[in-house]
């Protein structure tokens, strides 16, 4: 084979392979006759759609910081502050568009000092993000009084409602939502200078500074994005659960950084894609939902889902092995 | 200089200096290069031709002289002016983001954009005009870089410095990567370059290649330029000549030793990475020298020899046992003992004590009942901190916290103390002070005097003609040649490693010197 086929193959794979791994995963739970009648049913694909909103948003702008060659461990402690203030801005009776700007700012200050440790003190991603995991939880305890804050029922809570209100809609606002900030980050990636910044810092810090490229900027902007997309998380995770929950989605992060991971993208930078990612995202939210439905404990979802990350990455090292 | 019009000074360096440390890398160095020549810089290793280049390009400052291009005072504040001005560098070390396609990387920094949204159709077009003059076959603009090969990578960024319109193009051993195919294709791009009115510096080890390519000549040697001139007229030996000049010998203390029985033989040994099999022997008090450019195979047979690369045929006696499959930690207790080229990142760990470095590859003598008997570790090593003179606090003493010659001294006091009797060094002197270095070719002439065998790599010739028994030339991955001592001069050697075969006759001074 030549060595230009070969490559070839080895980008069909790199696109294709989640797909591959999530028809996998789709059809295994198909062929078991105990869930396949309610496994393969438009409601329950409705229903794990509705359940990955979550994960999904955090996953999207963890996408452009792993690409970029960083990581962001505060993820979801940030998605927990911000659905907290959410229910506290509501709370204090601010219009729901107020508190819902809130929630996704929190999460954008969050991102925001992210980015700024990393560039300005030079500290490695790794332990700037697993600092802010502690503080931003911390926060989120102390400002809800270490307990959940009720807030009244307004049109926030109907975002994650699985018969969406108007019925037109079909699925929860919040997976319209997704469905197109995925389209819009897929296309920055991949149609702008900033999108093309990204993976260069990510590919090679170096050679982009060498390039006259802004790498401190590029970081930056791209933690303060993911950031916001966590705080638009939070305001999901406030919409679904109708209470402001501190101590919710803890280890949340690590299923995001998952998610990025099963899709393509690689811990070293310079690879991965929104497409992927979302997969990936589907990966694991039909692997609960099928394994729920057997009837299967909480342990072997996660010993299943911890297999399938070691093998979604053996994978891609046996891909990259040809180049 | 094709015309009269090019006699014009693009680029002028007066006086310029530059000093590291205690270092002095560029001593009152003045530099001038006209329109549409291609003007050769060269010199040995450490001359200062990259430190010239880095102050050229902007990368570093000059601590005294002053630069013009066209007449106008250039003093670039870094690359990005460096750029701005009309200079674009070809770095020897490839700086190409691997998983972005030849299009992305060549228009890296520079997109063609409407508010940020990039214009795919104009880049593509100014791609296509500049891949339309590299042309090479593994090369189109949608192809990612990283698996291309290292000659189509060289030429990707040599695109994206055709891309940038320069007025001078930097080029760094741009050939030391490439074949002769690519080789020629590069020539004939410098030749259409020239012809645009584009200055070109190319620096090369390559003396013939050099002779071919470039107009005119500097040469520097030990941070000066030593001389300067049109290459037509000037030979090869006299190029040699400049480079290596006058030094000689008082910096090497000559410990008397006997060269015994054979220790080691390699047989037809093809590491891994090694361009082609090598078969060499070395015996016990002998210090075998190996000469050659910067990537012309030697630290690769090094690394196959102690295992760090895999062996893909022939044999590595020693001592009658041949320990072609086996792993480093085998070898090391059949006596081998590797001193990295690379210090910082491979040869120490410089986070742990000197202590910790030097007994590390064997702790052995120090474990009682499963502990390890610190006390017993630093008598040792307190010995060996006298013996090599390392000027240190203690044992305990970061190995990070010491100047390079002591840094050196510790990761060669780890082979004394593993008691290894076949010493394989690469670059055992680089980068460190004069002092240090003389200390260091007594200790090697020590332990040849003790029976051990010396495996020498260095880049440096007059250490090799000053310390060792016998030398081998590499180039281009192939040793050329292996004679003793006695049948060598620097220039003899300068011409094995930059054309790759040793000339039979021998030099007017040696012929004198009998």
């Amino acid at each position: 084979m030549s060595r230009q086929s070969r490559v070839r193959i080895g980008r069909a794979l790199n696109f294709f392979g989640p797909f591959i791994g999530l028809l996998l995963v789709i059809g295994l739970f198909a062929l078991i006759p105990e869930v396949q009648g309610r496994f393969l049913r438009a409601a329950n694909f409705k229903s794990v759609a509705t359940q990955s909103v979550i994960v999904a948003l955090g996953a999207l702008g963890m996408t452009l910081i792993i690409i970029s060659g960083g990581i962001d461990l505060s993820a979801a402690s940030n998605i927990a502050l911000a659905s907290v203030i959410t229910a506290y801005a509501i709370n204090a009776g601010a219009a729901p568009p107020l508190a819902l700007l809130f929630g996704v700012l929190t999460g954008g200050v969050v991102g925001l000092a992210n980015g700024g440790l990393v560039t300005r003190l030079r500290l490695v991603p790794f332990i700037v993000t697993m600092g802010m995991m502690g503080i931003a939880r911390g926060a989120a305890k102390w400002i809800a009084g270490n307990q959940k804050i009720d807030a009244p029922m307004t049109w926030v809570n109907e975002l994650m409602a699985k018969s969406p209100e108007p019925p037109w809609l079909l699925v929860a606002p919040g997976i319209w939502i997704v469905i197109l900030f995925a389209v819009a980050l897929a296309v920055l990636l991949k149609y702008t200078v900033f999108g093309r910044h990204i993976f260069a810092v990510g590919s090679n810090e170096a050679t982009a500074r060498l390039c006259g490229i802004r790498t401190d900027r590029v970081k930056v902007l791209v933690y303060m994005i993911s950031g916001l997309f966590c705080g638009l998380s939070g305001v999901m995770e406030f919409s679904r659960l109708t209470v402001g929950d501190p101590t919710v989605a803890v280890g949340l992060e690590l299923d995001i950084i998952a998610a990025v991971v099963i899709g393509g993208g690689s811990l070293n930078g310079g690879e991965g894609s929104i497409l992927g990612t979302m997969v990936g995202v589907l990966i694991m939210s039909f692997l609960r939902n099928g394994c729920t439905m057997m009837g299967w404990p909480n342990y072997i979802q996660e010993i299943i889902i911890g297999a399938i990350i070691i093998i979604a990455v053996a994978l891609d090292r046996l891909r990259h092995k040809g180049e | 200089m094709n015309d009269a019009g090019a006699a014009i000074p693009v680029l002028r360096m007066a006086g310029v200096s530059k000093s590291f440390g205690a270092t002095r890398a560029l001593d009152d160095v003045s530099f001038e290069l006209l329109r549409g020549d291609v003007h050769a810089l060269i010199g040995e290793n450490g001359a200062g031709k990259s430190t010239m280049m880095k102050i050229l390009s902007g990368a570093i400052a000059p601590d005294a002289g002053r630069m013009e291009i066209e007449g106008r005072p250039y003093a670039p504040a870094g690359p990005g002016d460096g750029l701005r001005c009309g200079v674009s560098m070809i770095y020897q070390e490839l700086t190409l983001a691997p998983h972005l396609t030849v299009e992305e990387n060549i228009m890296l920094g520079r997109e063609v954009h409407a508010a940020g949204w990039l214009d795919r159709k104009a880049m593509r077009e100014r791609v296509r005009d500049v891949l339309a003059l590299v042309r090479h076959p593994e090369i189109s603009p949608d192809v990612p870089v990283g698996p291309l090969s290292v000659g189509a990578k060289q030429l990707v960024e040599i695109a994206r410095a055709l891309l940038n319109k320069s007025r001078i193009l930097v080029m760094d051993e741009p050939t030391s990567s490439l074949s002769q195919e690519d080789s020629q294709r590069l020539f004939e791009i410098i030749r259409g370059l020239k012809d645009q009115g584009v200055s070109v510096v190319y620096i090369s080890h390559f003396l013939e290649e050099v002779q071919r390519v470039a107009g005119s000549y500097t040469v520097l040697r030990d941070g000066r330029s030593v001389g300067s001139g049109a290459m037509a007229g000037t030979s090869l030996d006299e190029l040699i000549q400049l480079m290596v000049g006058q030094k000689f010998t008082q910096l090497f203390p000559r410990v008397e030793h006997a060269v015994g029985e054979p220790v080691l033989a390699m047989n037809g040994l093809k590491g891994r990475r090694m361009a082609a099999p090598v078969s060499l022997s070395l015996a016990k008090g002998e210090i075998l020298g190996i000469a050659g450019l910067v990537g012309s195979g030697r630290t690769e047979m090094l690394r196959a020899l102690f295992g760090l690369d895999e062996v893909e045929g022939g044999t590595i006696v020693v001592s009658g046992a041949d320990l072609a499959g086996r792993r480093p930690w085998t070898r090391i207790r059949r006596g081998l003992g590797l001193l990295s080229e690379d210090r910082q990142g491979e040869g120490l760990a410089l986070a742990l004590s000197i202590a910790d470095n030097m007994t590390l590859s064997d702790l052995a003598p120090y474990r009682r009942r499963g502990l390890l008997s610190l006390a017993g570790q630093r008598r040792a090593v307190g010995d060996l901190i006298g013996r090599l003179k390392i000027k240190a606090k203690g044992p305990g003493q970061k190995a990070g916290d010491l100047s390079g010659g002591n840094q050196q001294k510790v990761a060669l006091a780890r082979l004394l103390h593993q008691k290894a009797s076949v010493l394989l060094l690469d670059e055992p002197t680089r980068g460190i002070d004069v002092v240090s270095k003389s200390q260091i070719y007594e200790w090697i002439g020590g332990l040849a005097r003790d029976g051990k065998a010396v495996l020498f790599v260095s880049s440096y010739l007059p250490e090799l003609l000053g310390i060792c028994d016998r030398i081998a030339v590499f180039h281009r991955g192939a040793l050329v040649e292996s004679r003793p001592r006695s049948e060598w001069d620097a220039s003899g050697l300068m011409a094995a490693a930059t054309v790759g075969r040793a000339s039979r006759e021998r030099s007017p001074e040696q012929r004198n010197a009998e």
